[in-house]
């Protein structure tokens, strides 16, 4: 792991990943939307708006995937002080909040014509929203000190302490009885989702996940390099 | 725990001297509960429905008003830094000082809890849960407020970024705060809520201090 902790290997690494990465988030985006918009069926109840399904599903999971690595990436730059990890967790963070804002509004508009109304406050979507909001804190808090270390250390903390929301949020469903559909796909014996549905879905899911690898990568990037040149100016200031 | 209960008597103390900071949080919890019937309008039955989330609501924004100066005086006149030094361990410094918190803040807004009651005609079977809620809940939110508080020490306005944090924390003591309530004015058992609260309490109790102590020797660093 402290092979990685050296900037400059990150470059380069990073430069290898990118080009793939970015080129596989097309073409799974392509595939992916044909699939969910074209090649699979419409649902015998909800017709096509089941079609929001391919975007609010991925992008619910991208929500609680990209918070859980947040916050072991916390868990990893407090205790081993990698200063990589400190910077994946700020650079994911609008990353994340943008997928979950995704999720919240689409599920919003999936709700209006098939429940009836466009919000409840029923566990899931609750346990949604304090998420979104955590992720907001998050950054709030990262960007509110003057040495951004500081910011950063208090945002790790706050990722830890915020982490028991996300088996509140995958469970509510189970524990609580919502309006919200129970999981269909990541489930004991199986997932009750007919394939010709679950593949769109996967291709989509895979889609956001090479998309967040990306910019993710690109957001480090962009911050070490304007780290690098916060530290060319402090010095060419000394003279 | 002789340093743990000194610290904790220096904490009241000085509240107590400055006698600001618990009329305040009283204060401010009462006049919000007020305005509800001012903004849904006087009628008994309404007011008696939405009792038991307004004075919940009410007692979570009071904690968190003085939430703020837990930390905030001690780290500015370095007294923190000398705490850090000493040998009481930073988890029971913040535990000490949640405590006192706890006992100027929260105390208050139990015992004005029922007064407020009467007054938006909450029906009498409410009014020992409400007590016994607020009681199991206040601590928590005080302990969990901690977090916050040091999290947001030597924030740029960390007053409002301190709300910004804590209040996403704090839905789970509200929901089962007031679900609590609920549960006994509709004749059900309150039993569950309750649990479910003190077991909130239970896990914040080695937890936010835990969590604060860490938040604490960055700021410090």
């Amino acid at each position: 792991m402290h092979r990685f902790a050296n900037p400059a290997r990150f470059l380069r690494l990073s430069a290898a990943i990118l080009p793939w990465s970015a080129g596989a988030t097309v073409v799974l985006l392509i595939v992916g939307l044909y699939l969910s918009l074209f090649g699979s069926p419409p649902d015998y109840q909800q017709g096509d708006t089941v079609r929001i399904m391919y975007i609010h599903v991925p992008a619910a999971w991208m929500s609680l995937f990209v918070y859980t690595n947040m916050a072991i990436a916390a868990a990893v730059g407090l205790v081993w002080k990698h200063p990589l990890a400190d910077l994946f967790a700020k650079a994911a963070a609008p990353v994340g909040a943008g997928f979950t804002a995704v999720c919240l509004i689409t599920g919003s508009l999936w709700g209006a014509p098939m429940w009836g109304t466009w919000w409840v406050w029923d566990a899931r979507l609750t346990s949604v929203l304090i998420l979104f909001f955590l992720y907001l804190g998050y950054m709030a808090l990262v960007n509110a000190f003057d040495s951004p270390e500081r910011g950063i250390k208090a945002g790790n903390v706050l990722l830890l302490v915020g982490i028991v929301n996300v088996p509140i949020i995958k469970f509510s469903v189970d524990w609580w009885n919502t309006l919200h559909q129970p999981s269909s796909v990541i489930r004991m014996g199986g997932p009750t989702i007919d394939s010709t549905m679950l593949w769109p879905l996967l291709v989509m899911a895979l889609a956001f996940t090479t998309y967040f690898v990306s910019v993710v990568l690109l957001r480090v990037k962009a911050e070490i390099l304007a780290r690098r040149i916060q530290t060319l100016r402090l010095s060419e200031a000394q003279g | 725990m002789k340093g743990f209960l000194r610290l904790v008597a220096r904490d009241l103390r000085l509240a107590l001297r400055q006698g600001s900071d618990a009329t305040i949080a009283v204060m401010f919890f009462v006049l919000c509960v007020v305005l509800f019937p001012f903004g849904v309008g006087p009628e008994a039955n309404i007011l008696a429905r939405i009792a038991a989330g307004v004075i919940w609501v009410a007692a979570l924004l009071a904690s968190l008003l003085s939430l703020e100066r837990l930390f905030l005086t001690d780290y500015e006149d370095g007294s923190l830094e000398l705490l850090a030094l000493s040998r009481i361990p930073m988890e029971a410094v913040v535990l000490a000082k949640t405590l006192a918190h706890w006992l100027v803040t929260g105390v208050p807004l139990i015992v004005a809890a029922p007064i407020l009651a009467l007054l938006l005609n909450m029906e009498a079977a409410g009014f020992g849960v409400l007590v016994l809620a607020l009681a199991i809940g206040t601590p928590a939110l005080s302990l969990i407020g901690s977090i916050g508080a040091a999290l947001t020490l030597g924030a740029r306005r960390g007053g409002v970024l301190l709300s910004l944090l804590i209040l996403p924390l704090y839905i789970p003591v509200l929901i089962f705060g007031a679900g609590a309530i609920d549960a006994a004015l509709n004749a059900l058992s309150p039993r569950p809520h309750l649990l479910l609260l003190a077991g909130l309490l239970a896990a914040a109790l080695p937890l936010a201090p835990l969590a604060g102590a860490a938040a604490l020797r960055q700021a410090l660093e």
